[in-house]
């Protein structure tokens, strides 16, 4: 049925470089239980290429990525397979000679570079060391040192080396992880979703410079991102990862402009768009854990297009249109899934007053203040988007809302009533109205408590509602938010990121509030789960007529849910209008700078 | 530590539902199954069922004097006679309960108002965390056993009043360690939320914060039952406590020090039973302690195999 191919031949069709690193049938596994974690992967990357990682959280990107420089986790092992940097198997070296590598000739960028360097340090002094501690690093520290400094773009910022971590930017310490990683020009370089805390205009900035390295130095770069339009921009060959397998495996062109994998398919179903508002569509259900993945293909249990025999057999990897993919129906012609991004229907206008009118907000966090004369109206069914980059004031905003944050003067006014400062200080039926939604999902329920009581929690407010008739409104909520009673004696533990954030949005259901406030809370999620929260919303602020205040950083999102957005830029508003407005002909500098930087998934960077 | 051991954790976890709120009995219950734990349990129970059902089975009336002064150990008086020609083994099986007794009533006092203290320091903050926890640091600029001899001294050698003084004592011990954990529990979302659902401060600290507690809680617990034990008996000895010719194991060992060469026995068995009941408690608490810091803090591969987000940043788990 199917061509069979060895990574060779994929080699010889999309690298024309020198091969530099070389992967051959890498498995690892649990120590102790032996369950596979990441098994039969193979691929190569040759000078100047970056070859991207793709996956959603617990495919296992980030333990092949780590493996790539001979680095596990606690509790896994490497079982099988080889890597060969220039034709040296790194599997095959002592721990000493291993660690003599590492940083010589195979390097890594965290993800969060504040975490990554020593505070107590200064740069210069962190940046040598980098150097001095390979005693086979030939030439001169300071020379290479300036050198380095000039190529990760930081020459100009003064003095830089003098200074301690934590008097840089995020996009100067993620640079100064660069410069660190390529001090000792490596043959290997492993970038862990290096720009995910950054602003789109510092990722933008910091992508180009990592893109300019890579070439430059002919390094042999691995991307790992969950985020799919950083990788279409940035590099040449991308490789998907679903539960510890590389599903799919090809030029970036190909992959991402006709998916075959069906898994991938819905991952790119489910990224929002920045230029028309798109229907996204999540992948229902969830990935299998390590030492559970079920016989045959793991991802038959939600793929759309399985048949009787991806439940027995476990596909090979298939050459079909220059890319490897692991699917029975891989080489059969297309099927369409439906994933045609219909435009989302646009809601129709509400010209009656507004449900919410926030007038001369000036709020502090702290003793600084953080947001200067907002105003805004969020009318009844419709969204008003609040954006901005890091450090805008948009939380602020929402907690001002939402009565966590009283350090504020202006007015707000919820249908005509006025909403004071501070929650203890408003009416309970008031409060009820009014409910918020957490950014991050792991924090926002009781792990000691079950869904089912997290969800009735809010009830107990309300006087006289009988128990009988408490549960029955709990179990409602959660066929709303489709997750079904049986989730109620589960605890948050035992739910993924997605399912604890639509608890906490059955929890706000719960007691008919009329407005919702949205705090980023789809960011700490995968693109498929953020794909599901935005559909339910939307779905919700239209059979209940919710209004709703959905603050993101990300202006893709935008499109998709809401129809008014407001441009937060250092705490004033700089833009406000119509979605399509705003985001098609933006007027205001910093909107179109934010238009400009974000990546795209039909563009490169 | 290998994988297994967490597989079987994630397993138990689905289990951990249906038990729902006594997941503190779980952990005692796998503190138990530790070999570590099971040593100090079982010493613990042992010597406290002497303590306990020990009356019930003494040969003699352990204040009458049946035999002579410091007699060697016989058939009939297995332990031999004390100062006063009482029977040893009698005194000692009807010599703890009191002390056992009182040990817990002041472990019972300290945890909870310890608790109170250190709980509604970290929730309120601002003044009231600043008054309370200076309060707590005068208390614990006076030694343990100084202030209990003190209170004492002052009022008198009343029991009730021994039990209140140790367990005064242990406030400023659980109220920090109590506010240390709670001040990262204070700052969930989950707590935000129900300040805005109009649930009272009271509500929240026992609905939302306590439950998060339990572990630190039960170590604590254990730690200063420990310490009364030690406390107690020290107490006795010095002569505060119960007035002759009760039993009591503390009183017992300054009673017969001065016939230590002509029945030792009558030293050495209730300042073993002592020394056990301590090092059994301080044992189980250790092994309590160690499971429920691997309950509250996932190891990497634990958040691997339950698929939580790579990318989370906050750290909350």
């Amino acid at each position: 049925m199917s061509r069979l191919v060895d990574d060779e031949a994929l080699s010889n069709q999309v690298v024309d470089g020198k091969v530099r690193l070389q992967v051959k049938d890498l498995g690892l596994c649990l120590s102790g239980s032996g369950e596979d974690v990441v098994s039969d992967v193979s691929f190569s990357v040759s000078a100047g290429e970056v070859l991207g990682l793709v996956g959603e959280s617990g495919s296992g990107k980030t333990t092949l990525a780590l493996a790539l420089l001979g680095y596990t986790k606690r509790g896994i092992d490497i079982v099988r397979g080889e890597i060969l940097l220039d034709g040296a198997n790194l599997l095959g070296m002592s721990p000493a000679e291993l660690r003599s590598n590492r940083g010589r000739r195979v390097a890594y960028v965290p993800q969060d570079p504040a975490m990554a360097l020593n505070p107590a340090l200064r740069i210069g002094t962190q940046l040598r060391e980098a150097m001095q501690v390979h005693k086979d690093f030939t030439g001169d520290v300071g020379e290479r040192l300036a050198e380095i400094i000039a190529d990760t773009r930081l020459a100009n910022e003064g003095d830089l080396l003098q200074r301690y971590p934590h008097q840089l930017s995020g996009g100067q310490q993620q640079r100064v992880g660069l410069a660190m990683a390529f001090a000792c020009r490596p043959g290997l370089i492993v970038l862990d979703e290096p720009t995910t805390g950054l602003d789109v205009t510092t990722q933008r900035h910091v992508l180009t410079t990592v893109r300019e390295l890579c070439s430059s130095y002919g390094v042999a770069a691995v991307y790992v991102s969950h985020d799919l339009a950083v990788v279409r921009g940035l590099v040449s060959t991308v490789a998907v990862m679903y539960a510890g397998r590389v599903i799919e495996l090809g030029p970036t062109q190909a992959v991402f402009n006709q998916p075959t994998h069906p898994y991938t398919r819905g991952l790119l179903a489910a990224v929002p768009s920045l230029d028309r508002a798109e229907v996204l569509r999540g992948i229902t259900g969830q990935p299998p854990r390590p030492g559970r993945r079920p016989k045959g293909c793991s991802f038959a249990a939600r793929c759309p297009l399985a048949l009787p025999v991806c439940g027995e057999e476990e596909p090979v990897p298939t050459l079909v249109g220059g890319r490897l993919v692991r699917c029975f129906r891989a080489g059969e012609e297309r099927v369409d899934l439906n994933e045609k991004k219909v435009v989302a229907p646009a809601q129709e206008p509400h010209e009656s007053a507004p449900m919410l009118a926030v007038r001369t907000l000036n709020a502090s966090y702290g003793s600084s203040q953080v947001l200067f004369d907002v105003n805004l109206n969020v009318g009844r069914a419709a969204c008003l988007a609040v954006v901005g980059e890091s450090g805008s004031g948009k939380t602020t905003l929402a907690r001002c809302l939402v009565g966590l944050n009283s350090n504020w003067s202006g007015e707000i006014k919820f249908n005509g009533e006025e909403l004071v400062a501070g929650c203890r200080n408003r009416p309970k039926n008031l409060l009820r109205k009014v409910q918020y939604i957490f950014q991050n999902p792991y924090s926002a329920l009781n792990p000691r408590k079950t869904i089912g009581q997290i969800i009735g929690q809010p009830l107990e407010q309300i006087p006289d509602l009988l128990y009988s008739e408490r549960s029955q409104r709990v179990v409602q909520v959660l066929e709303d938010v489709s997750l079904g009673a049986d989730f109620m004696s589960r605890l948050p533990d035992q739910l993924s990121g997605g399912e604890r954030q639509r608890v906490a949005i059955a929890r706000a259901l719960v007691v008919d509030p009329e407005l919702l406030v949205c705090d980023e809370v789809t960011s700490s999620l995968d693109v498929s789960a953020q794909a599901i929260i935005v559909e339910l919303l939307r779905k919700l602020q239209v059979e209940r007529g919710l209004g709703m205040v959905f603050i993101t950083h990300n202006l893709a999102l935008v499109r998709s849910i809401a129809q008014s957005v407001v441009v937060l830029n250092q705490g004033h508003i700089v833009e406000a209008g119509d979605v399509d407005k705003v985001l098609s002909h933006p007027t205001d500098p910093y909107t179109s700078r934010l238009m400009a930087d974000a990546p795209r998934l039909n563009q490169p960077i | 530590m290998n994988v297994d051991y967490h597989l079987s954790r994630t397993r138990e976890s689905s289990l951990l539902a249906r038990v729902g709120r006594q997941q503190w009995l779980l952990v005692l219950r796998r503190a138990a199954r530790t070999r570590r734990g099971m040593f100090g349990l079982i010493i613990m129970l042992f010597i406290a069922l002497i303590a306990a059902l020990g009356p019930l089975f003494a040969p003699h009336s352990s204040t009458s004097f049946v035999t002579s002064s410091f007699s060697a150990p016989s058939a009939a008086y297995p332990f031999g006679g004390d100062d006063l020609g009482r029977d040893v083994l009698s005194r000692v099986l009807d010599g703890g309960w009191v002390l056992l007794l009182m040990a817990i009533g002041a472990t019972a006092f300290g945890v909870i108002f310890g608790a109170a203290v250190g709980v509604s320091a970290a929730y309120l903050r601002g003044r009231i965390d600043g008054v309370l926890m200076r309060a707590v640091d005068i208390i614990l600029a006076f030694p343990q056993l100084v202030f209990a001899l003190l209170l004492v001294s002052i009022i008198g050698p009343k029991l009730w009043l021994i039990v209140l003084a140790v367990g005064f004592s242990h406030i400023p011990a659980v109220a920090r360690v109590l506010r240390s954990a709670s001040l990262d529990v204070s700052e969930r979302d989950y707590v935000k939320y129900a300040e805005m659902q109009g649930f009272s401060r009271v509500g929240v600290m026992f609905k939302e914060i306590l439950p998060n507690l339990i572990s630190p809680l039960m170590v604590e617990t254990g730690l200063r039952l420990t310490y009364s034990i030690v406390v107690m008996a020290g107490l006795e000895f010095l002569g505060f406590g119960q007035p002759p010719p009760a039993p009591n194991w503390g009183s017992m060992i300054s009673e017969n020090q001065i016939g230590l060469s002509a029945n030792p026995w009558a030293v050495i068995v209730p300042a073993l039973l002592i020394a056990l009941l301590t090092i059994g408690t301080n044992t189980y608490t250790d092994a309590v302690a160690r499971v429920a810091l691997g309950v509250e803090r996932k190891p990497e591969e634990a958040v691997l195999l339950e698929n939580v987000a790579v990318g989370e940043s906050t750290g909350s788990l």
